[in-house]
């Protein structure tokens, strides 16, 4: 019985890792492999595909266009999460509670609601087809989630460090940049990574509002025939790199990921 | 560089966390803010900082209003009772913080930061983080902070109450020692009586947002105006009772009755409220003090330390403690007697419980 402890655990995350692993065999094979025959790895194996996404302008912009607008809306929901919640953590004011709560209730809505009005609003002011309308158009769900982690890491520092900090002469401004910036830094990290991370897996509004100029990667995957017929390998191949910097983005929060699903209330 | 409380009152919402209050503290010295839980020291210390403002009255310091001023441009110092530090500063950083920010140069604020680190005995952890030391370092960091810049007030909040025993005792013996010839005032609130003596001085003793009494530590111990400030500055409870005055003696519900002493033959007889402290209820097998009244109660609880005893008995109604050196094991249920020494009970007026006079 002791002897097949490895079983459970290894049946746990070959399962776990199987599409990640078919992924990466698909891209390393021709389409014809692909379609013609089942194979568990590459017989003809190929950097094709791979070649192609980092040589045609249309894929690798792809890359370009989405990591433009979800870096441009991590800036924006982190910078603007930071004082609200440093509102709602350190002072009470009329509705507070209220406020806060409608503010996640802004993330229940299922991003299709807004499509619409996104795209009539954003064509009307010369916004539609740019990465800023995008990173604009997901602040709706990511500020509000920003605002709830950095206000459960901020309520986690004692409002007499604010006190001592005054006391021995610190400005507000200089207070919050230079001692409770830094102290709250695991939290800004996690909260830049869920802004990171929805923005970069969020498809819908991406691509209601792009057409061409700011076409998100995401888009130019779901485009599965061209006219050179089905092209599985090429789409594998720009899977697995989509992958990549959300792979790499989780790397550095890894620590404090558990926090952040608990919106730093741990 | 006195202190100076006008009529400060403090509102929070429709709570009052300070009732109207004068307040002068002296310049220099110790004073102490003494009371339970919520009796209001958080919120004077808040209010003595300029964290918190008055919501009516004004505050003056050094012959200045400085009612509006902000904590910035007050020179003051604070250490509360968690242990607050910079926590991504290393040590040295974090009490040189108030000297970085006074824009004094880097090698004025090498010297102060050594000799402040030698004397709280933090010189090998200069290069550490705060959070990498133990409580009792952590603490002493945050009283260096406080005691490197030449603040006028030093504000303590209960700074021992989360060390754990052996370490408050050194600390206690210390602090007098750090602020002596500073020329600073310094207010230390804490919750126990036992420290207010220890540390002397000046002492308020807060209940439920008001002061009731302000004055030398000793005398407020001694001499307290009114029956609260008596429970206050008292650890155990101190012991009350009803008794009656009537033909020169107290009588205590006709059982014990006890001659009245000079200092109270001028008071009317009637019903007063008697107060005695623990320590000067003792265990009848023990000599009785010169002036003594013997009562007898059924022993409730028995706590008996090494070399103390505290017996709780129920005194015709009212819970009573005897504390006493030595050890006195009176089994719980049975009845005892004790001996009240008598020229020690306080006596208060029944309506008011101010000092009967």
């Amino acid at each position: 019985m002791r002897k097949l402890t490895w079983l459970a655990p290894t049946l746990y995350i070959t399962f776990l890792l199987m599409p990640i692993y078919w992924l990466l065999n698909m891209s390393f094979k021709t389409t014809n492999e692909i379609l013609g025959t089942f194979t568990l790895w590459p017989q003809e194996f190929t950097f094709d595909n791979y070649i192609k996404i980092f040589t045609d302008p249309t894929w690798y912009n792809g890359y370009f266009n989405s990591i433009t607008y979800v870096l441009i809306n991590t800036v924006i929901s982190v910078s603007v999460a930071l004082p609200a919640a440093y509102a709602f953590s350190r002072y009470r004011f009329l509705g507070d509670k209220h406020l806060f709560f409608w503010l996640l209730t802004n993330r229940m809505a299922p991003p299709a609601v807004f499509a619409l009005p996104f795209f009539q609003l954003y064509s009307a002011v010369n916004l539609f087809d740019t990465p800023i309308a995008v990173a604009l158009a997901h602040c709706l769900f990511n500020i509000p989630l920003a605002v709830w982690i950095l206000e459960g890491f901020m309520s986690g520092v004692p409002r007499e460090l604010d006190e001592t900090a005054y006391v021995d002469g610190y400005s507000f401004p200089r207070f919050f940049v230079r001692v409770f910036l830094p102290t709250i830094a695991a939290g800004i990290g996690v909260a830049a990574f869920f802004c990171f991370m929805f923005s970069w897996v969020e498809l819908l509004l991406a691509k209601t509002l792009t057409s061409v100029a700011a076409k998100p990667i995401a888009a130019t995957m779901t485009r599965t025939a061209s006219t050179s017929g089905y092209e599985l390998g090429l789409l594998a191949a720009a899977g697995t790199l989509t992958i990549v910097p959300g792979a790499f983005v989780i790397y550095f929060v890894r620590n404090y990921i558990a926090k952040g699903f608990a919106l730093g209330r741990v | 560089m006195a202190l100076e409380f006008k009529n400060v009152v403090k509102r929070v919402g429709a709570d009052i966390h300070i009732y109207p209050t004068d307040l002068t503290i002296e310049p220099g010295g110790f004073n102490i803010l003494l009371g339970t839980t919520l009796s209001g020291k958080t919120s004077l210390i808040q209010l003595m900082a300029g964290l918190e403002h008055p919501t009516s009255g004004e505050v003056w310091f050094d012959g200045k209003d400085v009612t509006g001023v902000s904590v910035q441009k007050r020179n003051v110092s604070m250490v509360h009772q968690q242990f607050i530090n910079y926590p991504n500063f290393s040590v040295y950083d974090n009490i040189a913080s108030p000297l970085k920010v006074a824009r004094m140069s880097k090698a004025d604020i090498k010297a102060r930061v050594g000799q402040v680190a030698e004397l709280l005995k933090l010189t090998p952890m200069l290069d550490r983080r705060p959070l990498e030391l133990s409580g009792g370092q952590q603490q002493r960091t945050a009283l260096a902070r406080a005691l490197v810049k030449d603040s006028d007030l030093v504000l303590l909040d209960e700074p021992l109450a989360n060390l754990d025993y052996k370490l408050r005792e050194e600390l206690r013996d210390e602090l007098p020692k750090m602020f002596k010839g500073r020329g600073a005032t310094v207010v230390y609130a804490t919750s126990e009586p036992g420290e207010a003596l220890l540390l002397g001085g000046h002492t308020a003793a807060l209940h439920e947002g008001r002061v009731t009494q302000f004055g030398e530590t000793a005398r407020v111990y001694r001499q307290p105006q009114d029956l609260i400030s008596a429970q206050v500055f008292s650890d155990p409870p101190i012991n009350t009772c009803r008794v009656t005055k009537r033909d020169g003696r107290f009588h205590l519900n006709g059982t014990s009755s006890w001659p009245v002493g000079p200092a109270h033959a001028a008071l009317s007889d009637g019903p007063f409220v008697m107060a005695i402290r623990p320590h000067q209820v003792t265990p009848a097998e023990m000599a009785p003090p010169a002036e003594a009244v013997r009562v007898e109660g059924t022993v409730l609880v028995t706590e008996l330390s090494g070399s103390e005893s505290v017996v709780r008995f129920n005194l015709e109604g009212d819970t009573w403690i005897s504390q006493s050196q030595g050890i006195h094991a009176a089994p719980v249920g049975t009845r005892a007697a004790f001996h009240v020494d008598t020229s020690q009970c306080l006596y208060f007026n029944v309506e008011d419980h101010r000092i009967a006079v």
